[in-house]
């Protein structure tokens, strides 16, 4: 192989909550210090830092980067925040993979932070300035628009039904149910409640969405020989992949992501894996949306296009199934403070992967997961393969 | 050794800890003024919408017609040829009824937002409007569209000189 190998030795989060008390340092520093903890280093021990966050319209101020790092432990050290929308939680510890992977830095921290309350009343009017500001803002369009659009788009191309794509929302509410983290755990939820909850943006309902949220979640990863001193149970990086699709969202094919098709290609080459229904154990594609886990699945190569419902119809896609999904709960369930909510999802692979997943943990040993986010204008796919 | 849990708990506010002044905080509003340039191709794109024209680009390597207009063609990256003339008339390529505003309020009369294919550019090229005059319950996907301008003396080179479209 013509990179290093390099193994996630550590993890730890916060809630996920509506509003947390703590400013995003604090938000911040409590996932680190956890993430250390875990693996039992010290801040001495890390070589660089790499963060991750959203947009900084959430926040009120620039910089957010800088803000962040000295609690996220990246006083005098080689620090960079990376950005790519919502994909941005599965780019951050690709960039912490190629510190590794190239030779660089033996131990690098990964933290991925969001505060999205602090934007009064509600943090989806910051989302405005997202879109062109010439052709698209005068329009007023709300963020959900894109979503509405797209998940319409793909139902009706595919000719699902309202009732099947709840099934997502639902599954992954109740998966959340076991997660200590998760604001919108449910156990008893059903396909009625989330047909019944408000319409906002037809097709998209209240429980279709996952929820703006505070939290933060990090990582620790090693190079094999540090790994393998730090941990008997060293959980490696197989795969990565991430893959831009044009801005001009409105000249794309809605139905279909290609932009995580291409990821996923690229992270399935460098794993090796030709056969990924066979060869994946977990998945956890992102899941701001019900639909968007069906489409993010098609790009995965997980199930045909159109098809992906079927692995939830068929009981496939629960945590018992033979390709179980989003067994964390994913953004549906524990939620989606954006950057967090994709770093999340590796996290949750780590648990899994070492069998420490708890109530949530995926019988039958698995050996390997995929975690996939999405984000900028609809058009970015980021992926990772984790395997022990 | 009994390993610490790796799930941190935080502290959890609603909105009463808020209005009831339970915790402290600082309440503050961003004005920010921009005035942004158009460009190139898009300000030949507002200066047809204020002539009552939807402009495409073409790119003769691609054979593709492209819109909103651009100067360079995303697929072989060579500048694109011309700028064309388009129908203003299209197909919804998807919509949604909404009822929320930008920032989140409540409207009981639904906005239409549509991606809308225009007619003369390449099959599923288009752009962001919404439909008006139609009933929501009869709007579907591959629905003919055409675009409903202001006055002319009443354009200003913005793209809602297009009211909106309706049903062709």
């Amino acid at each position: 192989m013509k990179y290093r190998k390099v193994a996630v030795v550590g993890a730890g989060m916060t809630q996920f909550v509506r509003r947390a008390k703590e400013t995003p340092q604090e938000l911040a520093y409590k996932a680190v210090r956890a993430a250390l903890d875990s693996c039992e280093l010290t801040i001495n021990d890390i070589d660089a830092i790499c963060l991750g966050s959203a947009p900084d319209s959430f926040d009120g101020f620039h910089m957010k980067g800088e803000y962040l790092s000295s609690s996220a432990g990246a006083f005098r050290k080689p620090f960079m925040r990376s950005y790519v929308g919502g994909g941005t939680g599965v780019f951050v510890p690709i960039q912490g993979w190629y510190h590794v992977a190239s030779g660089l830095f033996d131990v690098v921290l990964v933290v991925a932070e969001e505060k999205m309350s602090s934007y009064y009343p509600h943090a989806q009017a910051a989302f405005l300035t997202i879109f062109d500001h010439t052709l698209e803002r005068p329009l007023k369009p709300n963020l959900l628009w894109i979503f509405a659009l797209e998940m319409n788009r793909y139902m009706t191309t595919y000719g699902l039904s309202k009732a099947d794509i709840a099934r997502v929302s639902v599954l992954h509410k109740r998966n959340a149910a076991d997660h200590p983290c998760a604001l919108l755990g449910d156990p008893n939820i059903t396909v009625e409640d989330v047909l019944q909850s408000e319409t906002l943006a037809w097709p998209v309902q209240r429980l279709d969405v996952s929820p703006v949220s505070d939290g933060a979640v990090a990582i620790v990863l090693a190079a094999e020989h540090i790994a393998r001193r730090i941990t008997d149970k060293p959980i490696w990086i197989e795969g990565v992949g991430w893959c831009l699709d044009t801005a001009y969202w409105t000249n794309r094919d809605l139905a279909y992501p290609r932009y995580v098709d291409v990821a996923a290609k690229m992270a399935y080459d460098m794993a090796g894996i030709k056969e990924p229904r066979k060869e994946i154990h977990i998945a956890e594609p992102y899941d701001p949306f019900d639909y968007k886990a069906l489409h993010h699945l098609e790009g995965l190569q997980l199930a045909e296009r159109g098809k992906a419902i079927e692995l939830y119809l068929s009981g496939e896609a629960e945590r018992n199934g033979n390709l179980p999904i989003c067994p964390s709960g994913g953004l549906l369930g524990v939620g989606n403070p954006i950057a967090a909510a994709g770093l999340m999802k590796i996290a949750e692979l780590f648990w899994q992967l070492r069998g420490e997943a708890g109530r949530r943990q995926v019988p039958g040993n698995p050996r390997r997961g995929i975690a996939q986010a999405w984000g900028d204008l609809m058009q970015v796919g980021t992926v990772v393969i984790l395997g022990r | 050794m009994q390993p610490k849990s790796p799930y941190i708990e935080v502290v959890s506010l609603n909105e009463e800890d808020f209005s009831s002044g339970q915790i402290l905080f600082r309440h503050d509003r961003l004005i920010a003024h921009y005035a942004w340039d158009t460009g190139i191709a898009i300000g030949y794109f507002l200066g047809g919408l204020k002539a009552g024209v939807i402009l495409g680009a073409y790119c003769s390597t691609c054979r593709k017609t492209v819109t909103p207009p651009r100067i360079v063609c995303e697929w072989c990256f060579r500048p694109m040829q011309r700028f064309v003339e388009l129908s203003d008339t299209g197909k919804v390529n998807t919509f949604s009824i909404c009822y929320i505003t930008w920032d989140v309020k409540r409207i009981s009369e639904p906005e239409i937002p549509a991606v809308i294919e225009i007619d003369g550019a390449s099959p599923g090229h288009g752009f962001l409007h919404k439909l008006a005059e139609v009933d929501p319950n009869e709007v579907h996907i591959g629905m003919k569209v055409q675009a409903v301008w202001k006055p002319p003396e009443e354009r200003c080179g913005s793209i809602t000189d297009i009211l909106y479209f309706r049903k062709f």
